[in-house]
């Protein structure tokens, strides 16, 4: 089995302060990893990581032979200015931005493309909605057909079925669980546990530190939940440098 | 026919100075249109207005090396103008202030500068011709250096155009995907300060900005799309330059704020009856529709 991602005694945070903390391990090329775990345990920050939107405090991310151009990212808080006048097909045509890149146009073959994502995720219709008009999971299923577009070998959601329809979330997991079938790699911080039992093979236990890291049923035991949820001790602002390092 | 005739074309037929102001009026449209709606859609319509002061400085030291000198007064505020943007960009990126707090620090130091400058070395008619230029002055040079800058202005945009909305839109996505966009940014700043520059030894640095950001805000109130909108914004720039410069021929007028006054008319008419949420349209809704 290829690995898709590996951490090296990785620790991420901020101001000096971890928010991941000496994780180690790797995501086999392929995989559908949930990382799971509370409030504050560092999730987000591992995905940020990932995507080199931060750089680690000690230890490293290797990506294997992915490069940077083929990863897909969904952050959690949106940057996404509502406001603005784009119309849905224009937001899920910039998927295709790997192949247009700043200048380039689409051709007829993409426009094909671009409709059937859209129709995958059941916005017909919506095409030239301004995205103001869009309700949360309208949005989101936008977002996924523009990650549909992106044909990345490694996809990082986080939390993407917060605050959405059961429906939706049917309709955007049979999408995850497509990538799953086409060997994409695919990396998802997820909230809701029975989700996560029924759908996700494997699953990381985060918790600042990793609790449990493997095949779903045996991470998330009642064990090593109540584990997680101690582990998750308050930001200190008067921490000491990490005694592990020096060891 | 004559009368039609005698009030809207023989000003331009029999003048040369109108005509020549005509062409500078339009060529500024032309150029700061599309920056006003993006400065607009990006939310930083007080930008423009701020860079004008910041050029101030640059434009008076030009003045007072080599009096009303085009090339130096032109040279002093395009450098004036980058040092700030650049500065405050840097301070914005690598401090915790933002941009717009960085660049108030900064303009408002530069526009003292030049205040001071042109006060203790100029006359206040010099002064005036700085704030308030001359729509009704320029000389070829000047048209030549106005329609260099729209060139410009038009072919860059056009290069930058995508990064720009996409950076608004979802500047997140843009950074995963592309470097561009901070490349993108200062090209656009860049932008902004030359049309201000090639507008200020019309309209002064002040009005320099009003031929920018009415424009736009008139477009807002009349389409959703973002090429309709700079459309509109052009014709309502080119429009607002015509009816200004025949205003002014008539009632005499100072010219510059004249064309500004009649972009400012049709703002007022826009925020009052535009087609997109104008008031009009929601004081007298019409009944919902069935899906």
């Amino acid at each position: 089995m290829t690995v898709a991602l590996r951490f090296h005694d990785l620790t991420l945070g901020y101001d000096r302060h971890p928010a991941v903390h000496h994780l180690d391990g790797a995501v086999e090329a392929g995989a559908l990893v949930a990382v799971v775990g509370p409030n504050g345990a560092g999730k987000t920050t591992l995905l940020k990581g990932i995507v080199g939107l931060l750089s680690p405090l000690a230890g490293a991310i290797e990506r294997g032979a992915v490069g940077p151009q083929d990863v897909a990212y969904l952050p959690q808080t949106l940057e996404i200015d509502r406001s603005f006048p784009i119309t849905v097909y224009d937001l899920v045509a910039l998927g295709l931005w790997r192949r247009t890149g700043l200048f380039g146009g689409i051709d007829r073959q993409q426009r094909d493309r671009v409709a059937a994502a859209i129709a995958t995720v059941g916005l017909q219709g919506f095409e030239a909605r301004i995205i103001g008009t869009l309700s949360g999971g309208q949005m989101q299923r936008a977002l996924f057909a523009r990650l549909l577009l992106q044909d990345a070998r490694l996809i990082l959601l986080d939390e993407p079925f917060a605050s959405i329809d059961s429906q939706t979330v049917r309709d955007l997991l049979e999408i995850v669980a497509r990538w799953h079938r086409e060997q994409r790699t695919v990396v998802a911080v997820l909230h809701d546990l029975d989700l996560v039992r029924a759908r996700i093979p494997q699953t990381l236990l985060l918790a600042r530190e990793p609790v449990a890291w493997g095949a779903t049923a045996e991470v998330l035991s009642a064990e090593n939940l109540l584990r997680a949820r101690r582990m998750c001790e308050a930001f200190d602002e008067t921490a000491e440098v990490c005694a592990e390092d020096a060891a | 026919m004559t009368g039609i005739y005698g009030y809207l074309i023989a000003p331009f037929a029999e003048f040369e100075f109108m005509r020549r102001a005509f062409v500078g009026a339009l060529a500024l449209a032309i150029g700061a249109g599309p920056l006003g709606v993006m400065l607009m859609l990006r939310r930083m319509s007080l930008m423009g207005d701020a860079m004008a002061h910041a050029i101030l400085p640059g434009a008076a030291i030009g003045f007072v090396v080599s009096g009303l000198s085009l090339f130096a007064m032109t040279a002093g505020g395009l450098i004036a103008g980058f040092v700030v943007a650049l500065l405050a960009g840097i301070v914005a990126r690598t401090t915790e202030l933002k941009e717009d707090a960085s660049l108030a620090a900064f303009f408002l130091v530069s526009l003292a500068v030049g205040v001071t400058i042109v006060s203790m070395r100029g006359t206040s008619i010099d002064l005036l011709h700085i704030l308030f230029g001359n729509v009704l002055a320029l000389d070829d040079q000047t048209l030549l250096l106005i329609a260099a800058i729209t060139s410009l202005t038009l072919a860059v945009f056009a290069l930058i155009y995508r990064p720009l909305v996409v950076e608004c839109v979802d500047p997140g996505f843009l950074r995963s995907v592309s470097r561009a966009g901070a490349p993108a940014h200062i090209a656009f700043l860049a932008l902004v300060v030359m049309n201000l520059v090639g507008g200020f030894h019309a309209l002064g640095t002040l009005l320099a900005v009003g031929i920018m950001m009415v424009p736009a805000a008139v477009a807002r109130f009349w389409t959703r799309d973002v090429t309709t909108m700079i459309l509109v914004a052009v014709g309502c720039g080119i429009f607002s330059g015509y009816a200004g410069l025949l205003v002014s021929f008539h009632g005499g007028a100072p010219a510059g704020p004249a064309i500004i006054l009649v972009a400012g008319v049709l703002y007022v008419g826009s925020v009052l009856f535009g087609r997109v949420g104008g008031l009009a349209r929601r004081l007298i809704p019409r009944r919902h529709l069935e899906a």
